[in-house]
């Protein structure tokens, strides 16, 4: 009796084995363990969740296990630490700029692997163009746009006014918004700046704000190839006298100033005009207790902001039968009407066309015109910053940004230490 | 046949320490053994593994301008953030074993900052440090002193964070310090009250000797954690502006998993390896003599 029960037990044992190690097993459910990162406020786990348990109903040989995995760092953190150990998730969101380290580490499949039929085609071609430049390198898709976003202008109306402006016209230039930028700048008798003009946040990411900066100047700031820079263009130096003359003639904020605590300046007063992400779209809508504005970036020589966010990426050290499946999880959370729900819960830009064309999307969009900028933008924006060993590369320019908006090195001389620091990092990619 | 059952109790003996011995060896010696050998080859990027490239990582690391920032702002936060702390810690504990009214309200109160998440409190330093309406600047503005971008102004920057780091660290210690003042004969006090000692001199000839074994211990907890410092950068400044508050631990993370350099990230955690070990050995061996123990 006890023997049977023992081998019973062992049998089970060895069936079990034989069935984890990924669906070898034609019966067994296939599993994908999917990670993603939470980078803006709002119910992401629950929606996600939603998202795995609606997708297993409708494909019972598919198990979605969604497993959250902290900030983008963490998460591509943990996703590499397991690729190194042998077990990566089978798909992951992480940042569209980390492509390039993805590549590098030989850590994903391009996604044209999974493309066949005529319908998996008109899919990947659905996405907003700007959107798959993050995407596509060496003539390859290697990511599937997911949680998007773009830098847009927030600002306060109730101040436009107060400073006799119009609350409908917000800059559409740099030189109308360093002139609205003195008007809306406020000092108390002691000469105190009580509250500033426009603020552009430089804490931790710098490049991305800077990078819209550059754009509106002219100068894509890395080739596709993504192994060659121009932080030393002259267009890319005026960029920056722009952002430093700001802060030296008073109205915006010295020194650096704190991403995290931007959004709260501006619910505050302290500040009239904010460049931020529109992922904070719904997060202002929450909680400023003013009537506030959404625009575009105002144009240098022409309209421009980088593009922000999360793809999907499918792991190499998966079988087949899982990056099968992945892709087709892939393909049906980006549908429209999800795309759409997405959007809407969370203040990311939907992903195609399409998504805005769903009824639900084009309802709220009569409602709530601001969720609308960002869309409008996106023929005018470019990749994000992205380059080989990208980390570095960018902490290069970082470092050069912040040494010229704390006046230890002129905008020239920042920019072209950055220029020689990544020239170093990129020349065995060339 | 002697020899069996002594041989039986050097088994015995062995097989009581294999659980400490697998734990250390697993998670304190191997990995620093690993660490070491790691550092004397190339990061293995995808296909291509690791080659043996010999003290290369170690030149890197050499002509790697933020990793001298880094040693050099280390050094500063170690040299300002141990005597602060220490010192604060003994006069709070002093105080807070005197019998006075709310004491062990103040007890509580000192011992609050170490047993708070260590992310959390530094996202509430960052709303203090807020130029324009951050607790610092609502205090400073009472007295009518300029604005202060104290995060984001290259002169300040470590300072805010070693201010943190002391806060965080002074209420841990005086814990120590504290049960050390308790555990004091009390009869040593009557005895000099009897002679006519001032406080200052009791404490001078009497308590601070007395104290010593547990200065020790605090230092080198102080040194520790002066080297491993990282949370609040990450939270408070992210190393910046322009590498101005990288701390040594900040920079190893930054190379180690943001830009996964894992062959120079292990030359830099020899460096700071050695770096600790030879500060402990100092202090076990150097200071440990000239302390007086019971």
């Amino acid at each position: 009796m006890q023997r049977r029960t023992l081998h019973q037990f062992a049998a089970a044992a060895a069936l079990s084995l034989a069935v984890l190690p990924g669906a070898a097993l034609a019966q067994a459910p296939t599993e994908i363990s999917f990670f993603y990162p939470v980078a803006v406020g709002g119910p992401i786990a629950k929606i996600v969740d939603d998202f795995a348990a609606d997708f297993s109903r409708e494909n019972p040989g598919v198990k979605v296990t969604p497993i959250y995995a902290g900030s983008y760092q963490d998460t591509i953190v943990k996703a590499l630490t397991a690729n190194k150990s042998g077990t990566p998730p089978v798909t992951s969101v992480l940042l569209s700029t980390d492509m390039f380290t993805l590549i590098d580490e030989d850590a994903i499949v391009p996604i044209d692997n999974f493309v066949k039929t005529a319908d998996d085609r008109a899919w990947l071609g659905s996405f907003y163009k700007a959107f798959l430049l993050n995407s596509q390198t060496g003539g390859k898709t290697w990511g599937v746009p997911f949680q998007r976003s773009t830098i847009v202008l927030y600002y306060n109306k109730e101040l436009f006014k107060a400073a006799g402006l119009d609350p409908n016209k917000p800059p559409a230039t740099w030189a109308e918004m360093a002139e609205m930028a003195k008007k809306l700048t406020v000092k108390d008798a002691s000469g105190k700046v009580t509250q500033y003009g426009v603020q552009i946040p430089s804490s931790g990411f710098p490049y991305w704000l800077f990078q819209a900066l550059a754009i509106q100047n002219g100068v894509a700031m890395a080739n596709d190839a993504g192994n060659a820079v121009k932080f030393d263009d002259p267009k890319v130096i005026e960029a920056l006298q722009y952002w430093v003359d700001l802060s030296k003639q008073g109205v915006h904020p010295p020194g650096i100033v704190e991403w995290g605590t931007t959004p709260k300046d501006f619910f505050e007063k302290k500040v009239a005009m904010m460049w931020t992400t529109t992922g904070n779209l719904t997060n202002v809508r929450s909680n400023a207790k003013f009537d506030f504005g959404v625009a575009m970036l105002p144009a240098g020589k022409a309209k421009g902001s980088p593009t922000g966010g999360g793809n999907f990426y499918i792991f190499k050290k998966s079988t087949p039968a899982q990056q099968e499946a992945a892709f087709k999880f892939i393909k049906w959370v980006t549908q429209p009407e999800r795309a759409a729900r997405w959007s809407m819960e969370t203040g990311y830009v939907a992903v195609s066309e399409a998504a805005y064309g769903t009824d639900t999307l084009r309802k709220y969009g009569r409602d709530f015109p601001p969720a609308l900028v960002a869309r409008d933008q996106l023929p005018f924006a470019l990749a994000e910053f992205s380059t080989h060993d990208n980390q570095r590369v960018t902490k290069a320019l970082n470092d050069g940004l912040q040494a010229a908006l704390t006046g230890t090195k002129t905008p020239t001389q920042a920019m072209q230490d950055a220029q020689k620091e990544a020239e170093r990092l990129l020349r065995s990619y060339k | 046949m002697t020899s069996a059952p002594s041989g039986t109790r050097a088994v015995h003996a062995y097989l009581l320490l294999l659980p400490a011995f697998v734990l250390l060896v697993a998670f304190t010696h191997y990995p620093a053994v690993s660490t070491l050998i790691d550092s004397f080859f190339s990061t293995p990027k995808g296909a291509r593994p690791g080659v043996w490239v010999g003290l290369e990582n170690y030149a890197v690391m050499a002509g790697d301008p933020v990793f001298w920032k880094a040693l050099q702002n280390n050094a500063w936060f170690a040299l300002a953030t141990i005597p602060l702390s220490i010192s604060l810690a003994l006069v709070m504990a002093l105080w807070v074993n005197e019998r006075i009214a709310g004491r062990g309200f103040l007890r509580m109160a000192y011992f609050t900052p170490t047993v708070l998440p260590m992310i959390a409190v530094a996202n509430i330093w960052l709303f203090f440090y807020t130029p324009g309406y951050g607790l610092l600047e609502q205090i400073t503005g009472l007295f009518g002193a300029p604005s202060q971008n104290w995060l984001g102004d290259q002169r300040t920057a470590l300072g805010a964070i070693t201010v943190v780091a002391v806060w965080k660290e002074a209420g841990f210690f005086m814990i120590f310090y504290l049960a050390a003042l308790q555990s004091l004969n009390p009869s040593l006090r009557e005895a000099a009250a009897i002679e006519g000692a001032s406080r200052w001199y009791f404490f001078k000839r009497v308590q601070w000797p007395l104290l010593m074994p547990t200065t020790l211990f605090v230092m080198v907890n102080a040194v520790i954690n002066a080297v491993r410092m990282i949370d609040h950068v990450v939270v408070l400044t992210r190393g910046g502006p322009d590498n101005a508050s990288t701390l040594l631990l900040y920079h190893l993370y930054e190379v180690g998993f943001k830009y996964w350099d894992t062959g120079y990230a292990a030359a830099l955690t020899v460096v700071l390896l050695l770096v600790l070990a030879s500060v402990a050995l100092f202090q076990f061996f150097v200071l440990d003599r000239k302390v007086h123990y019971k």
